[in-house]
């Protein structure tokens, strides 16, 4: 297994006159790394919204031979897309491993899901390993450190079997530590799963891309390779003029990262 | 053609009741998200307030002018009392401040009745407002008039605070992002005291408008409160506009349903009626479409 | 990802004595059982067993909102409704079997305000015990499951379900006010002799129906426990706390949700059903908007998500209520307020959370770092 491919074509969203996304082509193949990058306001979370079916979209949306506009957030979900948001999105008030086991659980039959949970099953426990977090299963999520918040999201995810992850700038706000650990842990997932991260730290996406696209106005600039993005005239431009902007998830951490996209 | 011209008066002024009840709660409900079950004792506040000048003040029209900007002062000031004591602590736990308020409802209610007794009691209207004006074969009771132009009055009064003054927008600012606001140096503990205010105030002249078609008594405002949230549900937490619709809408099939069977069933079929509506438009008739997760 | 460089020095708080955590629970609710059905029949009157009678019904209640608010977050503020519907289903075959017990046709209140001498249809029915009393449970469960669909599905939530579930309970009480010639109107169904053949004046059989409201509130209470405990019951948490994120993971959480809204309305249908022998009346006046927001009040002063908090919160109330607003009825109905005030506002986790809370003053740790942007 290695993931499946995602294909965007034409895609457009409109929230009260405001053209959020504006005519998006994507192609990503199964076991990719993509990078989504782009200044605020570029379109790429509406574009993740469209994608899992948040916001309503024209246009199409293939994955794994079907259509995704028009069907509802859950049958998406259990097409094999998952996501994560800006902010971690867990259940604070359970544990670790009760947040794991829901996610790995969307296909149970009433009678498991009436009774108590005996054992760790099998896929929750290779997520507790590889996000770290076996230590931690029995405390309530609410309570992990920021990166680790994310890493249960990521766990979560790896459970509940998707073949697409798209995430949702999942560094944000992390130690340099959690952000390398955070790079490891996305390569070792892309190996068997296709990744699509939304990203504005430029150090991050330089060390774990595979590939870049670059968002722009709610359309894409400029799509390759991270050296092909990076010598492109009117990504430079775009960054360019946008220099001055802090950025605010990423200049307290790495002050590098500012400097190089100016 | 007569009974139906009858009765879409008659709809159109329990729309009016209503619209000017849940005028309030568009800001405190529908702008800040407060449940607040004491508002019908806001409207009680308001009613009690010109049964009391009218004792004093002899002129029953000129009590009912009094009574309107006072009953005003003494409901906001009790609503913006409660915001500081209790509601401002719940902001983050809305459904929290709907039994709180039940509380302080029930504590409202009781001192009413060990002020002015258990019993219902009853003001005089003037005498302009017991009339009626005849247009053909129509009737319209002066009492009923009088009632849709302070209704009319206090929407336009409101948009205009809203849309056009320093205090609307900032009212505005915090409901559309608190934290912004904040950072923009807006004082948003203070806006909420005062959008409050404003919105319990209006129940007071609620309150004085229901001295003229029934009777004052400490449970009065409990007949009307859950219509009146029923108002901002279906009308949505956009605008006023949706507000003003739905309330005339409710009105206007309430007596027509009532006509055409009972009262009874008439609330019955009012109730599936905004159910099936919500089937249609969960969020009411206005809504802002966003990003946003919630 | 061995990394440790957040991960706060591992104080893991060890599964505390997991022998004793095993048999809490049976033990307390071998305590309940004795309790309830031991020493309170020997310890109190027939008159104080029968009010306590009344006072279970409401525990019957508390847990179902227990379920449906303090686990789904759903806040039903209707369940009047759903104890009418049982209460009314139960009332109305007690009635033809009165009536029939007495050589009668009808009712006693229809022979006074009814239109004719023929039963109505939907009265017809009722007169089999068996359907009668699957309607108690069921009839609730049904109203519930559409009204809930229909909401859910189209994402009604918080404050729009709370005010669409508060009109259910005024519209259902307006109704039956109105509809004197067949549901007796505002007296309701009263002086309800018979049940099943046993004489309700008899204290004996007043006892006997104790034993059962007893019974069924330790059985339901037991299920509740279940449900609390099993994987649907983690998932409830989880819609509660962040409803887009269960959708993201490929569940529907309107099922969810609606499966606890349904259970909750079938214990309150069952709650109705036995208050109606143990009290001897159903009338509007007890399933309206008031008694609805006193049985999530009950649950909110225990403890809205402890199962055995909400059922005694429930229980105390009640008892407050009716031995505290004879005397003084005034002074009752400001404690009552003030009571609300205190226990939603400042102690959000109702007085079963006093001993956490009290310990967590004590000792003050804080929180370990949760990140900037938690």
């Amino acid at each position: 297994m290695s993931g499946e491919g995602l294909t965007v074509r034409d895609l457009r969203v409109t929230f009260d006159g405001f053209t959020a996304v504006d005519g998006v082509d994507l192609d990503i193949r199964p076991g990719d790394l993509r990078f989504l990058i782009g200044p605020n306001g570029a379109g790429k979370t509406t574009l993740v919204d469209a994608v899992t079916g948040l916001v309503k979209a024209t246009g199409s949306v293939r994955f794994g031979g079907q259509d995704l506009l028009g069907k509802p957030v859950q049958k998406i979900a259990r097409l094999g897309i998952g996501r994560t948001f800006q902010t971690a999105s867990i259940f604070e008030e359970l544990t670790v491993l009760q947040n794991l086991d829901i996610a790995a659980g969307a296909g149970r039959g009433v009678w498991t899901m009436l009774r108590r949970r005996k054992d760790i099953p099998e896929p929750v426990a290779r997520a507790l390993e590889t996000t770290g977090l076996t230590e931690l299963r029995d405390r309530p999520a609410g309570v992990l450190a920021h990166g680790q918040k994310q890493w249960l999201e990521i766990g979560m995810l790896l459970v509940q079997d998707v073949k697409l992850l798209l995430l949702d700038e999942p560094v944000a706000g992390m130690s340099h530590e959690e952000r390398d650990a955070t790079g490891e842990l996305l390569r070792r997932v892309s190996e068997d799963h296709t990744v699509v991260v939304i990203e504005h730290d430029m150090d991050f996406m330089r060390s774990f891309a595979r590939s870049v696209s670059v968002l722009h106005a709610g359309k894409v600039l400029s799509e390759g390779t991270v050296a092909e993005v990076q010598a492109d005239a009117k990504v430079q431009e775009v960054y360019l003029g946008r220099a001055s902007e802090p950025e605010p998830e990423a200049t307290p951490t790495t002050p590098v990262a500012v400097t190089e996209e100016a | 053609m007569t009974v139906v011209l009858n009765q879409s008066f008659t709809g159109i002024s329990i729309g009016a009741v209503l619209l000017l009840i849940a005028l309030g709660l568009t800001l405190t409900f529908g702008q800040m998200g407060v449940i607040n079950m004491a508002h019908g004792e806001f409207i009680m506040a308001g009613a009690y307030t010109t049964y009391v000048l009218q004792k004093s003040i002899s002129s029953a029209g000129v009590s009912l002018l009094v009574a309107l900007p006072l009953a005003f002062l003494v409901a906001g000031a009790m609503g913006a009392l409660l915001e500081w004591l209790l509601i401002r602590r719940l902001y983050t736990r809305p459904l929290d401040t709907l039994l709180v308020t039940w509380g302080v409802s029930l504590m409202l209610q009781q001192l009413a009745r060990d002020v002015f007794g258990a019993p219902n009691v009853q003001t005089a209207a003037p005498d302009i407002l017991t009339g009626n004006i005849s247009a053909g074969s129509v009737t319209f009771a002066n009492n009923r008039l009088f009632i849709l132009g302070l209704a009319l009055l206090c929407v336009l009064g409101l948009t205009l605070i809203l849309r056009f003054t320093p205090l609307g927008r900032r009212i505005r600012a915090v409901v559309q992002n608190r934290d912004l606001a904040e950072v923009s140096g807006i004082a948003t503990g203070q806006v909420d005291r005062i959008t409050f205010f404003i919105g319990s105030g209006l129940a007071g002249v609620a309150g004085v408008a229901l001295t003229l078609v029934g009777p004052i008594g400490p449970t009065m405002g409990t007949n009307y409160i859950v219509d009146a949230f029923l108002v901002v549900v279906v009308g949505g937490i956009g605008q006023l506009k949706g507000a003003v619709i739905t309330a005339f809408a409710l009105g206007v099939l309430q007596s027509v349903l009532e006509y055409s069977t009972t009262v009874s069933v008439a609330k019955v079929v009012v109730l599936v009626a905004i159910v099936a509506f919500l089937q249609w438009r969960p969020q009411g008739l206005y809504t802002l479409r966003t990003r946003s997760l919630a | 990802m061995t990394t440790t460089t957040t991960t706060p020095p591992s104080t893991v708080t060890p599964p505390s004595t997991p022998l004793l955590n095993r048999f809490r629970v049976p033990a307390g609710f071998a305590l309940g059982a004795v309790l309830l059905l031991g020493i309170a029949p020997v310890a109190l009157s027939d008159f104080r067993l029968s009010l306590l009678a009344k006072y279970l019904c409401y525990a019957i209640v508390a847990v179902g909102v227990s379920l449906a608010w303090g686990r789904g977050g759903l806040m039903v503020l209707g369940q009047g409704v759903f104890l009418g519907l049982g209460g009314y289903a139960m009332a109305m075959h007690l009635k033809l079997t009165d009536a029939a017990a007495n050589g009668e046709k009808l009712p006693d209140f229809m022979q006074l305000y009814g239109s004719g001498d023929a039963l109505p249809w939907w009265w017809k029915p009722f007169a089999n015990p068996g359907f009668a009393l699957a309607m108690t449970v069921l009839l609730p469960m049904a109203v519930a499951a559409v009204l809930g669909f229909l909401v859910f599905r189209r994402r009604v939530k918080g404050a729009y379900f709370a005010i669409l579930s508060q009109a259910l309970a005024a519209a259902l009480s307006i109704w039956l006010v109105g509809q004197q010639a067949t549901t007796g109107g505002t007296n309701g169904l009263t002086d309800i002799q018979g049940f099943f053949g046993y004489s309700l004046d008899d204290p004996v059989n007043q006892r006997m129906v104790y034993f059962v409201i007893a019974a069924v509130l330790l059985l339901l209470m037991a299920l509740a426990r279940q449900l609390f405990v099993s994987r649907y019951g983690e998932l409830l948490v989880a819609v509660r706390d962040s409803e887009e994120r269960v959708r993201f993971l490929g569940y529907n959480p309107a099922n969810i949700k609606l499966v606890a809204y349904v259970v909750a309305a079938g214990m309150a249908g069952l709650a109705g059903a036995l208050f109606v022998p143990a009290v001897g009346i159903i009338s509007p006046a007890l399933i309206g908007i008031v008694p609805s927001i006193g049985f999530v009040i009950g649950a909110a002063v225990g403890g809205r998500a402890s199962l055995v908090g909400a059922v005694l919160g429930a229980v105390a109330v009640a008892w407050a209520q009716s031995t505290l607003s004879d005397e003084f009825p005034a002074a009752w109905t400001y404690l009552q307020g003030l009571l609300f005030v205190l226990a939603v506002g400042f102690l959000p986790g109702g007085l079963a959370s006093l001993g956490v809370v009290l310990r967590r003053r004590r000792t003050r740790t804080g929180t370990p770092a949760t990140g900037e942007t938690a």
